[in-house]
């Protein structure tokens, strides 16, 4: 008999097509937007996940402040590069350090132009970020002390001044800095957040400092722990020294942040998590109205069809058959829309993954939800139309015009 | 064909209909009784009540004083529950404006009672055929009502109300819509069921042509049963 009133339901749907059509768009919308907010949302956490898996597990970064991020407070003293000369001499367990300051800058090589990240540091950072150099060289030690006019620059920066070849050798421009180009890095693409990694120029620190900034400031520093020591006491330890180079006394509160990849991740993927959530409820709002939609469909359609109840009742029909009929029709209604949302999404996200070079992820769990979701809302606001429908008297309904 | 076995009794039946001062009564005291088997016509001046009383004889309306016992039940004590299912189990309505269901073929509309009364998907098909063919409608089956004429869908909603094999078949001006050739075709099916199949009809019309058809003829005027014969007619 359900398989029937299925059918029947079927038929009915069938007969209005556009207007069925019409009155799931709300669901089909509505569980489109989540799935794909929900699977867009997983595909970057797990690409931030990765990309610092990639990056070693073993860099701390350390910045002023209180936290790292747009939000920085401000206010906190600037480390000087002396800083990073203590950590490397005072902590045994640091491999590499590397202070660094950026800015970003116009890159010019004859009549091209590009507006890349220029970064102060030394030769370390190429160690602690995990890059190597595809041609040329580093930075020679009399260039880093002396702020020379070089520089090794990113694939991306590389293509977009010289072009399909070169690079090597060349004099590009940096504000009024005309500096050589050393070394050219090996590319790596998309980083966290979607940060081009390779849009990037790298001169000495001292010449950042000279010919750029214009002050003794490092913005941050950037190290890596020896492999098999304990990040957290060599995050303790420098913790200590810093808070003795920065004259804090025992009440005050550190005014710098040293943060280990297993934080920077938790930061980032929290960022990822929040906003996908967030966006996600936006989406699930739009499936609460997708539900009124289909309540007042439904009503209309009691309305409209009060004649054929009439007739229904008195060809036998009970109360149970009408009110079955009408709430299986909207939960079939619902559901169908649930089944083409699902189908979108799975599409619209799998480009957009593509399109945000994020990793699709099916996710089965969000899709029976979502499909779940879709026909609990056709029982729910389904139910007090076909109820309606239900208690009607025969001989009202039939007289209805 | 009387087999004697009394299926209808109305006792003293009125129906008002409003509330007050502004109430009007359309029924006001009916006596009748039919028994199994009987091919009745009601006769009667527009507004005489002969609607109302039709409605209470097919259970849609409730009268509101007198005794109405079908079957020797008391339909009085039946609530809404029991009534629907005396209507799926005992009686076939046919009324005055077809009430199919639009955008709905032929064969689907008769199959309706049938799946309310949770007959099998194949016997269903079987028996819409066969009430479709038995009112002369053999290869319309999947028309839509839209698709065919007054006639038609006439007799689409006899073939609706007899599908079931009710015990009674209650209809509210059949042949009202109709052309006197077409008007005579559903009275000869009407007399074919009532003779070969043994239902009882009771048939509301205006034509003395098609009351001919009825062994018996009520006349209603003003509420009343004014006449009750046996037709002349034998056979
Ligand atoms: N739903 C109703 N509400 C109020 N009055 C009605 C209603 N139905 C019928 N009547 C009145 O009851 C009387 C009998 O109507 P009806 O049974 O339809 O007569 P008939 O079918 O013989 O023409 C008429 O005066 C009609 O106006
Ligand atoms: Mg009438």
């Amino acid at each position: 008999m359900l398989w029937n009133t299925i059918l029947l339901a079927l038929r009915a749907i069938r007969r209005n097509m556009l207007r069925s059509f019409l009155t799931v768009l709300g669901i089909v919308i509505g569980v489109t937007a989540v799935i794909t907010m929900v699977t867009i949302g997983r595909g970057a956490t797990v690409q931030v996940q990765q990309q610092i898996a990639s990056m070693g597990s073993n860099m701390l970064m350390l910045s002023p402040g209180k936290r790292l991020g747009p939000g920085q407070s401000s206010g906190s003293a600037p480390f000087k590069e002396s800083d990073a000369d203590a950590i490397a001499k005072e902590i045994s367990s640091v491999t590499a350090v590397a202070p660094v300051s950026s800015q970003s800058l116009m890159a010019i090589f004859g009549n091209q132009n590009w507006t890349t990240q220029v970064t102060g540091t030394n030769n370390q950072y190429l160690k602690v970020t995990n890059r190597s150099l595809k041609a040329g060289r580093e930075f020679s030690d009399s260039e880093l002390r002396s702020g020379a006019a070089v520089c090794i620059i990113g694939e991306t920066v590389r293509k977009k001044l010289f072009g399909g070849q070169g690079g090597l050798g060349g004099k590009i421009r940096l504000q009024k800095l005309s500096c050589d180009v050393i070394g050219l890095l090996e590319a790596k693409g998309q980083s966290t957040m979607g940060m081009d990694q390779d849009d990037i120029v790298l001169i000495p620190l001292s010449t950042f400092q000279r010919r750029i900034s214009g002050n003794q400031d490092v913005g941050m520093i950037q190290l890596s722990v020896r492999q098999g020591a304990s990040t957290e006491k060599a995050q303790g330890d420098i913790r200590t020294l810093m808070r003795e180079r920065r004259h804090l006394s025992a009440s005050e509160d550190d005014n710098f942040n040293v943060m280990d990849m297993k934080e920077i991740a938790k930061m980032l993927t929290g960022t990822t998590q929040l906003l996908t959530a967030l966006l996600s409820a936006v989406a699930a709002v739009s499936l609460l109205v997708g539900g009124i939609g289909i309540m007042n469909i439904m009503l209309v359609s009691v309305t409209e069809r009060t004649r054929e109840i009439g007739v229904r009742l008195a060809i036998g029909a009970l109360e149970y058959d009408v009110l079955m009929q009408f709430l299986v029709e909207a939960v079939v209604l619902s559901s169908l829309g649930g089944l083409i949302g699902i189908a979108l999404a799975t599409a619209g996200s799998f480009f957009a993954a593509r399109l945000m070079q994020v990793p699709y992820i099916f996710i089965p769990g969000i899709n029976v939800l979502a499909f779940l979701f879709s026909a609990a809302i056709g029982i729910i606001f389904g139910f007090f139309p076909a109820k309606r429908a239900a208690m009607l008297d025969p001989i009202d309904a039939l007289r209805h015009e | 064909m009387n087999t004697g076995q009394r299926l209808i009794e109305f006792k003293e039946v009125t129906k008002a209909y409003g509330k007050g001062t502004a109430s009007m009564q359309a029924l006001r005291g009916v006596d009748l009784s039919i028994d199994e088997g009987e091919f009745v016509a009601i006769m009667g001046p527009s507004g005489s009540g002969k609607s109302t009383c039709m409605n209470i004889l097919g259970c849609l309306d409730t009268p509101t004083s007198g005794l109405y016992s079908f079957k020797g039940v008391d339909v009085g004590k039946l609530d809404r529950r029991q009534r629907a299912l005396l209507r799926r189990y005992y009686q076939g309505f046919v009324f005055q404006g077809f009430n199919l269901l639009t955008r709905t073929s032929a064969i689907e509309n008769v199959e309706l009672p049938l799946i309310y009364r949770r007959a099998p998907a194949h016997q269903r098909r079987e028996d819409a055929f066969k009430a479709l063919e038995t009112v002369g409608l053999k290869g319309w089956e999947s028309h839509t009502p839209g698709e065919l004429s007054g006639g038609q869908q006439q007799r689409v909603a006899i073939a609706r109300a007899i599908v079931t094999k009710p015990a009674v078949l209650l209809a509210d001006e059949p042949t009202g819509n109709l052309d006197t050739a077409r008007s005579r075709e559903i009275m000869q099916l009407l007399n074919t069921l009532n003779s070969t199949d043994g239902i009882t009809i009771i048939m509301i019309t205006h034509e003395p042509d098609m009351a001919a058809y009825a062994k018996r003829v009520i006349h209603f005027r003003d509420g009343l049963v004014e006449t009750d014969k046996q037709n002349g007619r034998a056979d």
